[in-house]
């Protein structure tokens, strides 16, 4: 469980997190949505410990530690693991190579050992034949599905994923979800999705909640969603045509 | 004042460059690596420009030699010293400032854009320790190169001045050891491993705190270069200064 009180972060005389108190279960998939600029990117490095914040408490599994030192963070960072929105896979490492790399530098592994546990991975998110390539030989969603297996080596208690389906057709967005959420529920960790995209919100939203000029405006769950009436929140998720008649749909079936 | 704090900023890097090591065997697979980009690869281009430097300033050396009381043997001294004092050690670290600078600042810049940074320092990794330590490690053979490009330096002045018919080869030989003075390549030497460093870390520093995308990559590379080339010139003079005058 992540639990986050009063965070505050500013770069200069930018005021980007005003006080985020919130916290995210276990085995759960939690979603951070809210428009361009209302400070998702900035939260969750600032949870990740990429930004150090100004005042405020982020506790992982009740151990602070924003206000721990980098040696004493790193214990807590190899238990967690991170998909960024362009995959940021390296660029010289084959796909074999970037998914061993945490275990290259955290365990005492042999290569045989850590390429038998990268193989479990690379078949759990169903890449195939990919091993021995370069990320820039391979599709957009095929690397997505790497930076998936090398957050997941390690057996971390912590995922982030920062707009994981950006990029991605609708098709190949909706099978990054789902193997997320099953990961989440497979592996029992606490996993934070930073996304846009409401299909994600509508799929695999456990808990979400909504950022608004850096403040939480808005939390519940993707069934609370469509009846929430915060008009900031129906505003940002039903904007568009469909969206909105698929909450008239489900207004329907509730009621 | 940006300046004055890009230059602290720089020094605060190269401190924590050294804290926080990467695990050891991942560090040697590092090195080699480094050495084959930054060093192996760049032996080609630097044999070739010290060859032909040489040659030319033995030509111009010679074709300048009008007075008969002059003995020819004035040109291989001339290209000698030349080639150790400041051809190879200086010439060819501007050209590495292009080379190799251009290549770090615009590897770790791609790095920095494509957020693959981020992904190191989330895992706990010292992200300068993993990606500057061994550059400068691998600069550490630059020497070596310098070396190499003093030699060919050298001979290519021997081939232009004996070939062209400019000098013959008992004179060239006798001139290429006037008046030698072993620290004179103690003094290359001395310059040079402070040029390794300078190529090592100047061109990290811009590709490391880069901000933007793939145009400011292209900026920042060009800035390294002209930041890593006043570098080397001010630090040329100062070694100069101390070591010659």
């Amino acid at each position: 469980m992540i639990e986050v009180k009063d965070l505050h972060k500013g770069f200069g005389d930018v005021h980007v997190l005003k006080g985020i108190s919130t916290s995210f279960e276990k085995g759960k998939t939690n979603l951070i949505i809210g428009q361009s600029g209302s400070g998702k990117t900035v939260f969750l490095k600032t949870m990740l410990g990429l930004f150090k914040p100004d005042s405020g408490q982020i506790l992982y599994d009740d151990e602070p530690y924003s206000d721990l030192e980098f040696e004493e963070q790193r214990g807590l960072r190899e238990k967690m693991g991170m998909v960024f929105q362009g995959s940021a896979l390296f660029d010289s490492m084959t796909v074999e190579e970037n998914i061993m790399f945490p275990l290259k530098m955290f365990t005492k592994m042999r290569r045989k050992e850590r390429q038998e546990r990268a193989n479990v991975v690379i078949d759990r998110v169903n890449l195939q034949n990919a091993n021995n390539k370069l990320p820039s030989e391979i599709s957009g969603g095929m690397q997505k599905r790497v930076a998936i297996a090398r957050a997941i080596v390690n057996n971390p208690k912590y995922l982030f994923c920062d707009e994981p389906n950006s990029g991605l057709d609708p098709n190949t967005a909706t099978i990054i979800d789902n193997l997320i959420r099953e990961i989440t529920i497979e592996y029992d960790i606490t996993t934070i999705i930073n996304t846009h995209d409401m299909n994600s919100v509508m799929e695999i939203g456990d808990k979400i909640i909504y950022l608004q000029d850096g403040h939480l405006a808005w939390e519940g769950d993707k069934t609370q969603i469509f009846k929430t009436d915060n008009e900031d929140v129906t505003k940002f998720v039903y904007s568009s045509n469909l969206f909105k008649m698929v909450r008239e749909a489900q207004l329907r079936k509730y009621s | 004042m940006g300046y004055l704090h890009d230059i602290g900023k720089y020094f605060l890097m190269i401190r924590e460059t050294f804290v926080k090591p990467t695990k050891r065997s991942v560090l040697w697979d590092l090195i080699f690596k480094e050495i084959d980009d930054l060093i192996i690869g760049s032996l080609g281009i630097v044999a070739f420009i010290s060859f032909f430097v040489g040659g030319v300033v033995a030509i111009q050396t010679a074709l300048n030699l009008n007075n008969p009381l002059i003995p020819k043997s004035l040109i291989a001294f001339a290209a000698r010293q030349s080639v150790i004092l400041e051809f190879a050690p200086t010439f060819i670290s501007i050209i590495m400032a292009g080379k190799v600078g251009s290549f770090i600042t615009s590897s770790i810049g791609t790095m920095r854009v494509t957020e693959q940074i981020d992904a190191l320092e989330v895992m706990g990794i010292n992200s300068l320790n993993y990606l500057v330590f061994p550059k400068i490690i691998a600069m550490m053979i630059y020497p070596f190169v310098i070396a190499i490009a003093m030699f060919l330096g050298v001979i290519g002045a021997f081939m232009a001045g004996v070939y062209g018919d400019f000098v013959s080869a008992p004179e060239f030989l006798e001139g290429l050891q006037d008046d030698f003075q072993p620290f004179h390549i103690t003094y290359a030497f001395i310059k040079t491993y402070l040029f390794a460093f300078l190529l090592a870390t100047i061109p990290s520093f811009h590709g490391f705190y880069m901000r933007g995308g793939a145009l400011e990559v292209g900026k920042a590379s060009t800035t390294s270069f002209v930041w890593t080339s006043v570098a080397i010139i001010i630090t040329n003079y100062v070694i100069t200064q101390l070591l010659l005058s």
